[in-house]
């Protein structure tokens, strides 16, 4: 039977971003463990800056990702923009200096404004995200592979640093890429437009009942997780130090995005979620492939473990999830709330 | 934006009326409203009403199902565009496109549904859309302090700004959805049933903030199926039927009785076809009732025992809330019971699920056909088909061949049996499901508010229909909010009351009697108690302790 509400038992009070983060240790422990029978170090700097490593790239698309979640919509387009970011970067820089910041201007708004038209799709023509975006990756797929035949531009040793230093063990990627997180996070608590995501995301009737335009928070949604995307493209570019028109496709970020953002708690359905839980299941990948790949797993297993891992965890949340309705009467039949005349009847009883 | 907050936090100025000037004895009404009409695909609903609210008055508006109160709040609340007819605002006329427009006018609306988010905090809903800003980033801490200070205006502190609605009571939630109301620096508050999720203690404290709320000026519409509530809060009563006010009086001129007269008024029409004679090549009835429930529960319901004898139509009535949907759907295991035994013609069956029940033919004629009676956008033929060929396979080619006939019979107005249910009119829609069930050949049918927005025509197909089940001996069981259809219609009447089985009627019971045990009016003869009620009907009202107190005693 389901855990209610009062029963107290610990499991039903923890947040689903507390088992996100329980399941991120689990899977340290698990990691240490397996990786010390290898006879490797799991907490040496060199391990773990390549693990913080892996989650940079997808932890700017699941960030974006969780926002247009939470708004209800969905965002296939990803990957494509984050090849077409990487292609304009390079482009545009062609291995100068001086151009790295029209470039990265350049790539970022390019991918606000994708991000502009998706959620123009979704919240003006009522076209749910899952197509808008579905159509969007499409056009920009087929843009790329008719103009480009494969890597193109370069980008200069200046910007290719990004990508390659650190403060100690923690990549600059990753720094910026927390940056990025922490700013979402006071988007979402802290300003209106935060709030009206969450509102949108969780009953659209009672948000446009409440005086919300739906279409600011949608397109905002959107917009912000284009320019992530987009920010992901930027980091490839400048690891792999030229563009290339395959790059996000071949990462699978799409897909992989939702299920980082779904296995850190939030609802596919939309209004309930959080940044942090997101962190958390991009954590859970990047530690899960860094140790399958020190085990030197077979690859397709990999996929195997990470398809368990993501139906498990959502199939734990929905268990948990709370009948939103006050119970009338416990199992054994007393009530739950006094009756009028229950009294009396005690008594007759007695 | 800001301007809202900072009225609030002088929420203490409003409590001395004088202050704020709203309430002036003497002066014009608040709202007046003047020849309101509004129809529905030509059906009107609502026809010439006139209505005036004062400050500080609590207005209550009665009147059965259907009579139009929900509309009228509606189209005050600026959720429907009225037709015709003049709104009066402090005496300038005003138009709402949008509720949120009739709260920026100082008028809120507490809806039957509620308007929350489960997973946002109390103040977040609170305030949704206009949160307080410092520069760009939302003032939690004012938006956390200006809500408690509300919540406490209204003498509530055992509610915390920061708790998520869904872990809140559904009086709590009331409260809230109050709340919100009120923070929008509302003069006028309608309420459409504010009780009618809630228990006895927590009504008490409802009565206590539109009490708290009448001091401050405010004037309130009160809709309420809770007489009591009516006569202990009201100060004027507009009594509504069948879209026209028919009668606006002081409480202090009317009783429980007059009240009721009023709102029944019509006599209880001729619509209800007479029962039909049972065929007397069936074979002769057993003393074994079809259906039976012995002391049946779950989480909604407790001590639920009732039988059905063949043939027998048995009524339920009770106020929206009080679980008749529920033991329907226990019944048919869509939500099934935990506890008890159900006897089916004698042989043991709790069902489980729907096609548990299915199989052993009880049917379910749902509340909300748009939503669980039908596919609204495949064909009538496959909406007909649907049961029959997901759970008697090999029976679905007979059927085909018959549905022709049973629509006929029904008499459905359709173009062909390949056209989409979405759109047939709501009496054939209905039709349409009761031709899907009756192709289980059922045993047992059970019908949740079967005649819910469907035209006067089609309301007596189904009427006839149900009469005609009883001749063939089978069990009908049918919940209605409708008191004139559970009375023309049913053997026996069983009123539900917060879960539980309140009583139990004879035929040709009043509404008053009805009314009386749904609301727990007169709770004077509690301690008698009878068995299942599947003895004799003699006539006289038979309160009944549904826990089975009487056995164990």
């Amino acid at each position: 039977m389901n855990k209610t509400r009062g029963d107290g038992s610990i499991f039903s009070r923890l947040s689903s971003t507390h088992i996100v983060y329980l399941v991120a240790l689990l899977t340290l422990a698990v990691g240490s463990v397996l990786v010390a029978t290898a006879g490797r170090s799991f907490f040496s700097p060199g391990n773990i800056s390549s693990i913080l490593t892996g989650t940079s790239v997808l932890g700017f698309i699941a960030i974006g990702q969780t926002l247009v979640i939470l708004i209800g919509s969905l965002d296939l387009s990803v990957p494509y923009v984050t090849s077409l970011a990487s292609l304009i970067a390079a482009g545009v820089m062609a291995n100068n200096s001086a151009n790295v910041l029209a470039g990265v201007l350049l790539a970022l708004g390019v991918s606000a404004l994708i991000g502009l038209f998706n959620g123009l799709i979704v919240s003006g023509l009522k076209v749910h995200g899952f197509i808008a975006t579905l159509g969007m990756g499409l056009i920009i797929s087929g843009y790329l592979a008719t103009n480009f035949k494969g890597s193109f531009g370069q980008t200069p040793f200046s910007f290719r640093l990004v990508g390659a230093t650190g403060l100690g063990p923690v990549p600059i990627s990753t720094l910026i890429m927390l940056a990025c997180a922490g700013l979402a996070m006071l988007l979402l608590h802290r300003t209106r437009v935060g709030h009206q995501i969450y509102a949108v995301g969780g009953n659209p009737n009672v948000a446009r009942m409440s005086g919300i335009r739906i279409q600011t928070p949608v397109i905002t949604a959107h917009v912000i997780c284009s320019v992530m995307a987009g920010m992901a493209g930027l980091l490839l570019a400048s690891r792999l130090g030229v563009g290339s028109p395959t790059v996000g496709s071949q990462g699978g970020y799409d897909l992989l995005s939702i299920a980082a953002v779904v296995l850190g708690g939030t609802l596919l359905a939309g209004g309930k979620g959080s940044i942090t839980g997101t962190l958390g299941g991009v954590l859970i990948f990047a530690m899960m492939d860094n140790i399958m790949s020190v085990m030197q797993v077979n690859p397709f297993l990999k996929d195997v473990v990470r398809g368990i891992v993501i139906v498990v965890a959502v199939a734990v949340y929905a268990r948990r999830r709370i009948v939103n309705r006050p119970l009338r009467f416990g199992h054994d039949g007393h009530s739950r709330q006094e009756m009028p005349g229950t009294e009396e009847a005690r008594e007759v009883r007695a | 934006m800001g301007e809202i907050i900072s009225k609030h936090a002088g929420l203490g100025a409003l409590s001395s009326p004088t202050e704020t000037g709203s309430v002036r004895p003497g002066a014009g009404p608040v709202l007046e409203v003047r020849g309101l009409t509004k129809s529905f695909f030509g059906i009107p609903v609502l026809e010439d009403a006139a209505l005036k609210l004062h400050a500080g008055e609590v207005h209550g508006l009665v009147g059965e199902n259907g009579a139009g109160k929900s509309t009228l709040m509606k189209v005050l609340a600026g959720v429907y565009q009225r037709d015709a007819g003049t709104v009066l605002l402090d005496g300038k006329e005003v138009h709402f496109s949008h509720p949120t427009q009739a709260h920026e006018a100082g008028l809120s609306t507490v809806f039957q549904e509620f308007n929350l988010l489960p997973d946002r905090t109390v103040a977040e809903n609170i305030y949704l859309g206009r949160e307080p800003r410092k520069g760009l980033l939302v003032n939690k801490a004012r938006m956390n302090a200006t809500t408690a200070e509300l919540l406490e205006s209204l003498g509530i502190t055992s509610i915390k700004p920061t708790t998520a609605v869904r872990s809140l009571s559904v009086a709590e939630q009331q409260i809230v959805e109050i709340a919100k109301a009120i923070s929008y620096d509302a003069r006028i508050i309608s309420m459409d049933e504010p009780t009618a999720a809630l228990a006895g203690p927590e009504v008490e404290l409802l009565y206590q903030i539109v009490r708290r709320l009448q001091e401050r000026g405010t004037a309130i519409l009160y809709v309420s199926h809770r007489l009591r509530e009516i006569f202990d809060l009201c100060d004027t009563i507009t009594v509504l039927k069948d879209g026209r006010i028919v009668d606006t009086r002081p409480a202090a001129e009317l009783d429980d009785a007059a009240l009721v007269r009023l709102m029944v008024g019509r006599p209880i029409s001729a619509y209800f076809p007479d029962k039909l004679p049972r065929d007397e090549a069936d074979e002769p009835l057993t003393e074994t009732p079809l259906l039976a429930l012995d002391n049946a529960g779950n989480e909604q319901l407790d001590g639920i025992s009732l039988s059905i004898a063949p043939g027998e139509i048995v009524g339920v009535a009770g106020l929206q809330g009080s679980g008749r949907t529920e033991l329907v759907q226990g019944i048919f295991g869509a939500a099934p019971f935990t506890r008890g035994t159900m006897r089916l013609d004698g042989t043991e069956l709790l069902p489980k699920s729907p096609r548990q029940a299915i199989r052993a033919r009880i049917a379910l004629i749902t509340e909300d056909r748009k939503a669980e009676g039908l596919s609204l956008n495949q064909s009538i033929l496959d909406n007909a088909l649907g049961v029959i060929r997901s759970v008697f396979p090999r029976s679905t080619g007979a059927v085909k061949q018959d549905i022709p006939g049973v629509f006929s019979a029904l008499e459905v107005i359709a173009r062909d049996l390949d056209q989409e249910v979405q759109y047939l009119s709501g009496g054939n829609q209905q039709k349409v499901v009761l031709a899907k069930w009756l192709a289980i050949s059922p045993r047992v049918v059970l019908l949740d508010e079967p005649t819910r927005g469907i035209d006067v025509g089609a309301k007596i197909a189904v009427y006839r229909l149900m009469r005609q089940l009883a001749a063939e001996d089978k069990a009908v069981l049918m919940v209605s909010s409708e008191l004139p259809e559970v009375i023309g219609m049913s053997d026996r009447i069983i009123v539900m009351r917060d879960g539980r089985i309140a009583g139990e009627l004879p035929a040709g019971a009043t509404e008053e009697q009805i009314l009386q045990l749904g609301t727990g009016a007169r709770p004077a003869t509690n301690s008698t108690n009878n068995d299942d009620g599947a003895g004799g009907t003699n006539g006289s009202v038979r309160p009944e302790e549904s826990n089975g107190t009487g056995e164990n005693a």
